[in-house]
């Protein structure tokens, strides 16, 4: 009952949204109830998952053996909540933001906006692969004219590429790998263990794998990350809410469902291409990184960050064991607040002076302390600093690496951090002891209060986390009942 | 009265067809009449595949004569389907085309103009019900020859060549396929397709029954547009008025297809036609050709309307290639599309067809920013749109899940893999549109127009939701198409 | 010798080939439509030869004959021959109609001139 409120609430929210188009104050206020409604629903579940139960709807069959069907189990439960309820803040933060930069068709905005927190639900509750993919392509094609909101040709060139990328590797590569699946075992559903032990071959099995991993492109393993780079052109809720939480964990979560669900873990330690995939998360680790380090452009930086630390969770499932995939889990939840918080700052310190670039920052400490000091946050959080939860997560992650024996994947973990400290720090570090530029000595003028409490309260949420990390962690290991 | 559904089928709009002449004029009586035969036409169709639905053949003997010396209609589920397809389309079109066609034939020959129409439908439908070689010709004819005259009628001066072309290439389609059927008549002494099912075994390995299939196989690949034999079409739809696109692109080439079907299953039944003679081996490469090709070349146009033709031949190319693997799985992902194909492309061409009724074209120019004046008819076309591509939950989708299947079933790994790259080509000719109506500024000269009115609207919306509904929704288009498929791989 | 036998088979080839060839080599309108008629032609003759049976008489019934030529084919021709006559009237209609609106039937002139308007557009 709870899945189908949820499911219902973002697109009878998206209606109203629409019939209220001519009142801002009206939809916008319409906007953040469905955000809470639909969080409340969420959490409704959480204590029957918790419990172990797995809440279930079957929608309807399209082939025999082939439904729309929802089942909420631990990893999908953690990506509900944290989409729900971090479009809460989001809604808030969109509203400063929109009506402080002044956009354009905000009613459109916010109606796809609904359909892509619909779809980013349906993807986490998914009982089978089938429905998951549903989802995800409406993912993709409900964020497109988020991407393109700007109408001018750098958004359209920028969205051209997000749209081909995604519906390229997930019709070219994810749908061909379902198919094969599907002609393989007979069945998509999401199983304890996996489908495909018994009825794949490991060669058949590895091909799949490699189609499965580049298929979701929304995962932003090398060579198709473009698409997220080329997603900042999009206003900053979209940035924050969808290509640092929403979208992207869409992508690591179904790498992960898919790891542990369809292949099972055992049967994946015997592939070879999962060696392979696991090299190019760290290569991904790597690369995007020493990329962001380059880039002037705060959300350029912010994106290819996000391209960096996605290989984490990636990575995660990888290793092939339950202690690094628990921690890929928890990852998706911990960078989301590390990340969305920072993308915040990046779009209020917009709002306030229209400054977009790095090397444009000396001294906005002075003007801005709140939305910097929330940065610094929301920079150890992604490092994986403590006091922070990114600690957790990355702790697990190793602690994965170690199980499994893959000593080279730790110094990757170590070598990555370096470099998150090396690309995330220098901005604070600007910011606050450089004297300003322009000689600014205005004092605080901050943006807009809806822009900088959304910030603030992620970021304590951030480090709220450092102590949640244990409930977390028992929750998630619900994915692999004894 | 329920005996004789199988005469009716036919019988109806052909005799309504000259009826129509006394209403020349009275323009709006001639289109009530229309739509009401239409209707029945459809209702007569729906029975029929009821009637045959668990598996019966009905078989109707014209005048008495007992099969195989009088003319049989016969109906199974092959064709039953086939039928449904052409009289639905046909009875959905109608209330579509009062507007349209107002607009864009001369009022002193609208009566003519769906005079023509009936008499197309007569001949598509008596192709598919009847169960006798030469009858097929015939209905052929007649259907061509009514289509000649409906392209004819498009406002565009190339409108002209463009149906006196299809008139050259049909004819010689036509008249090939007559050269063959004399051949196997020559052999057998028969023309009733179950009869000739039964006495080609005894004569089969003679070069007078491969020459008559060879024929055969040539004069129907024109008729259905295979690539390369295509070259009639694009012209064809994109300058006939938009309701005569709606109808021939939802139905002619289904029909040749069908009527392919036939000949290779039923009549030479697959072992000869795939085991003895190689047509797997020549149709495939000609499918995969006809679905890159057209798919690249619809990318460059400037016209949606003919991008949309050039779309239609590579979806042609599509059932082509589940015809060519020669499995119940392949016939049956065929079987499928031509259903969801007839109801997307139709939604599709609807659309652009609201579009000329309100802006008089469907150059990509011209469409700027039609999205915010015309929101219901370019959602409309979206949706087409994401079917054509094969997004899940609309039914190009379960077309493209059986056609991989096959693929794989056969063991044919690159094509599974090339399938899915095509319709990324899909998606790049539907997005131009896409993004061109949405995302481009209205120019300052251009007209101010409105929403198309709801009578062109409701018939494309019901066409977008059915690509929808049959998406989500497949007992009856799959139930249908595996049947089908299953009684093509049995013989007669 | 046999295939003197088969004389009007050969003739039936050679029109087709004439016909077919009409069809596709001129860009004349109306001599494309002669052309296609010449080919329909071979296809009649072809049916009415299959029917002929040697020695065999007009299908009436006669005491004392026993070899008859198949009627069959006849009435199919006549079908064929009412459809060849149906398709040239529309052809030539359609030539006219061309004519009225290009000035022209040549198939080269038309094609100028469409590319001209396309040029303008």
């Amino acid at each position: 009952m709870a899945i189908a409120l949820g499911l219902t609430i973002p697109l009878f929210g998206m209606a109203l949204m629409l019939l209220f188009g001519r009142w801002p104050n009206l939809r916008d206020t319409v906007m953040v109830l469905t955000a809470a409604g639909m969080f409340t629903t969420v959490l409704q579940l959480l204590p029957r998952v918790a419990a172990g139960e797995r809440p279930s709807l079957h929608l309807f069959e399209l082939m025999p053996g082939l439904s729309i069907a929802f089942e909420v189990e631990p990893l999908g439960m953690v990506f509900a909540m944290v989409a729900s309820g971090l479009w809460i803040v989001t809604s808030l933060y969109a509203i400063g933001y929109m009506r402080g930069a002044k956009e354009k068709n905000q009613t459109r905005f916010y109606a796809f906006f609904a359909i892509a927190l619909f779809s980013a639900l349906g993807i986490a509750f998914a009982q089978n692969m089938f429905t998951l993919f549903v989802f995800y392509e409406i993912l993709s094609l409900s964020t497109y004219p988020l991407v393109a909101h700007k109408g001018n040709e750098a958004a359209k060139r920028g969205a051209r590429v997000y749209i081909g990328l995604l519906l390229g590797t997930s019709i070219g590569f994810m749908l061909l790998a379902i198919v094969g699946t599907w002609w393989l075992t007979g069945t998509l559903d999401f199983t304890d263990g996996g489908i495909m032990a018994g009825h794949v071959g490991h060669g058949m099995g590895a091909v799949l794998l490699v189609l499965y991993m580049f298929g979701i492109g929304k995962a932003a393993l090398m060579p198709f990350h473009r698409w997220l780079p080329s997603a900042m052109v999009a206003p900053t809720p979209v940035s924050a809410l969808l290509h640092a939480v929403a979208v992207v964990k869409a992508g690591v979560f179904t790498v992960l469902k898919v790891s542990i669900y369809l292949f099972g873990l055992d049967y994946m330690k015997e592939l070879v291409t999962t060696d392979w995939i696991m090299y190019v998360a760290a290569f991904t680790m790597i690369a995007a990184s020493l990329v962001a380090i380059q880039q002037d452009n705060l959300k350029a930086r912010l994106a290819y960050s996000t391209v960096s630390q996605l290989s984490y969770i990636v990575l995660g499932a990888m290793l092939v064991s339950q202690l690094s995939a628990i921690g890929g889990g928890m990852h998706i939840v911990m960078h989301a607040f590390g990340k969305i918080t920072l993308f915040f700052c990046a779009g209020a310190i917009y709002v306030a002076t229209k400054k977009t670039e790095i090397s444009q920052m000396d001294g906005l400490g002075r003007r801005m302390p709140f939305t910097m000091g929330a940065f610094l946050l929301g920079a150890l959080c992604v490092i994986g600093a403590p006091p922070m939860g990114g600690l957790w997560s990355k702790w697990h992650l190793i602690l994965g690496a170690a199980d499994t024996g893959q000593l080279l994947m730790i110094g990757v973990f170590l070598v990555s951090t370096l470099l998150n400290i090396a690309y995330l720090i220098p901005p604070v570090l600007r910011a606050f002891l450089r004297p300003p530029k322009d000689g600014y000595t205005g004092g605080i003028r901050e943006a807009p209060l809806l822009c900088v409490a959304p910030l603030t309260f992620t970021a304590l949420g951030a480090f709220a986390l450092f102590f949640l990390a244990g409930p977390l962690r028992g929750l998630l290991s619900g994915m692999f009942p004894a | 009265m329920i005996d004789h559904l199988p005469a009716l089928q036919v019988v109806l709009p052909l005799l309504a067809a000259p009826l129509l002449l006394f209403m020349v004029r009275w323009p709006t009586l001639a289109w009530a009449f229309t739509t009401a035969v239409a209707w029945a036409t459809f209702f007569v169709a729906a029975l029929l595949l009821e009637q045959v639905w668990g598996g019966a053949v009905i078989s109707y003997a014209h005048g008495g004569w007992e099969p195989p010396f009088g003319i049989e209609y016969r109906v199974d589920t092959v064709n039953a389907f086939v039928l449904l397809i052409i009289a639905g389309i046909s009875a959905i079109v109608m209330p579509f085309a009062r507007d349209s066609v107002e607009q864009e034939v001369d009022s002193n020959r609208i009566a003519w103009f769906y005079s023509a129409f009936l008499l197309a439908n007569a001949g598509l439908l008596g192709i598919a019900i009847t169960g006798d070689a030469f009858n097929i010709f015939v209905f052929f004819e007649i259907s061509a020859i009514a289509s000649y005259a409906l392209i004819a009628m498009g406002r565009d001066r190339r409108a002209l060549l463009s149906s006196f072309n299809y008139l050259i290439m049909g004819t010689i389609g036509t008249t090939f396929l007559l050269i063959g059927i004399g051949f196997m008549y020559m052999m057998t002494g028969t023309l009733n397709l179950a009869d000739l099912a039964e006495r080609l075994p005894e004569v089969r390995d003679t070069t007078t029954i491969r020459a008559a299939f060879a024929f055969i196989a040539v004069g129907v690949s024109l008729k259905l547009a295979l690539f390369p034999l295509h070259l009639w079409l694009p012209n064809a739809y994109t300058y006939a008025p938009s309701m005569v696109t709606v109808f021939l692109s939802a139905t002619a080439t289904k029909v040749a297809i069908y009527v392919l079907l036939r000949f290779f299953y039923s009549v030479f039944g697959a072992e000869f036609s795939f085991g003895e003679l190689p047509m797997d081996h020549v149709l495939m490469p000609l499918a995969l050709l006809g679905i890159l090709l057209p798919s690249i070349v619809a990318i460059f146009q400037d016209d949606v309307k003919r991008m949309l033709a050039y779309s239609s031949v590579a979806q042609v190319g599509y059932i082509i290639l589940g015809i060519s693997f020669a499995t119940t799985l392949g016939l049956t992902a065929s079987m499928l599309h031509l259903f969801n194909h007839a109801i997307t492309k139709a939604a599709l061409f609807m659309a652009l067809g609201a579009i000329v009724y309100q802006i008089g074209g469907t150059q990509l120019t011209r469409m700027a920013g039609i999205a915010r004046d015309m929101p219901w008819t370019m959602a409309a076309f979206v949706i087409g749109g994401l079917s054509l591509i094969g997004v899940p939950l609309t039914a190009g989708f379960i077309t493209k899940w059986y056609l991989l299947l096959a693929a794989l079933d056969s063991g044919y790994w690159p094509i599974a893999v090339f399938l899915l790259a095509t319709s990324l080509l899909a998606v790049i000719y539907i997005w131009r549109v896409v993004e061109v109506a949405y995302f481009r500024e209205r120019p300052a000269d251009a007209p101010v127009v409105s929403e198309a009115p709801l009578a062109l609207l409701l018939p494309t919306w019901t066409l977008a939701l059915a690509s929808i509904l049959f998406g989500i929704y497949t007992a009856l288009p799959v139930g249908a198409a595996s049947r089908a498929a299953t009684i093509l791989m049995g013989g007669y | 010798m046999e295939w003197l036998g088969l004389f009007n088979y050969w003739v039936v080839v050679v029109l087709m080939m004439t016909g077919f060839y009409v069809v596709i080599a001129q860009g004349n309108l109306i001599k494309k439509i002669v052309g296609l008629n010449i080919f329909q032609t071979s296809v009649f003759i072809f049916y009415i030869s299959l029917s002929k049976l040697e020695g065999g008489t007009a299908p009436i019934y006669v005491e004392g004959i026993t070899a008859y030529s198949n009627p069959l084919p006849h009435v199919l021709i006549l079908t064929a021959i009412v459809v060849g006559v149906a398709l040239t009237a529309v052809g030539l209609a359609l030539a006219v109609r061309i004519h009225e609106a290009y000035g022209s039937i040549e198939e080269d002139e038309i094609q100028a001139q469409d590319e001209e308007d396309a040029r303008n557009t």
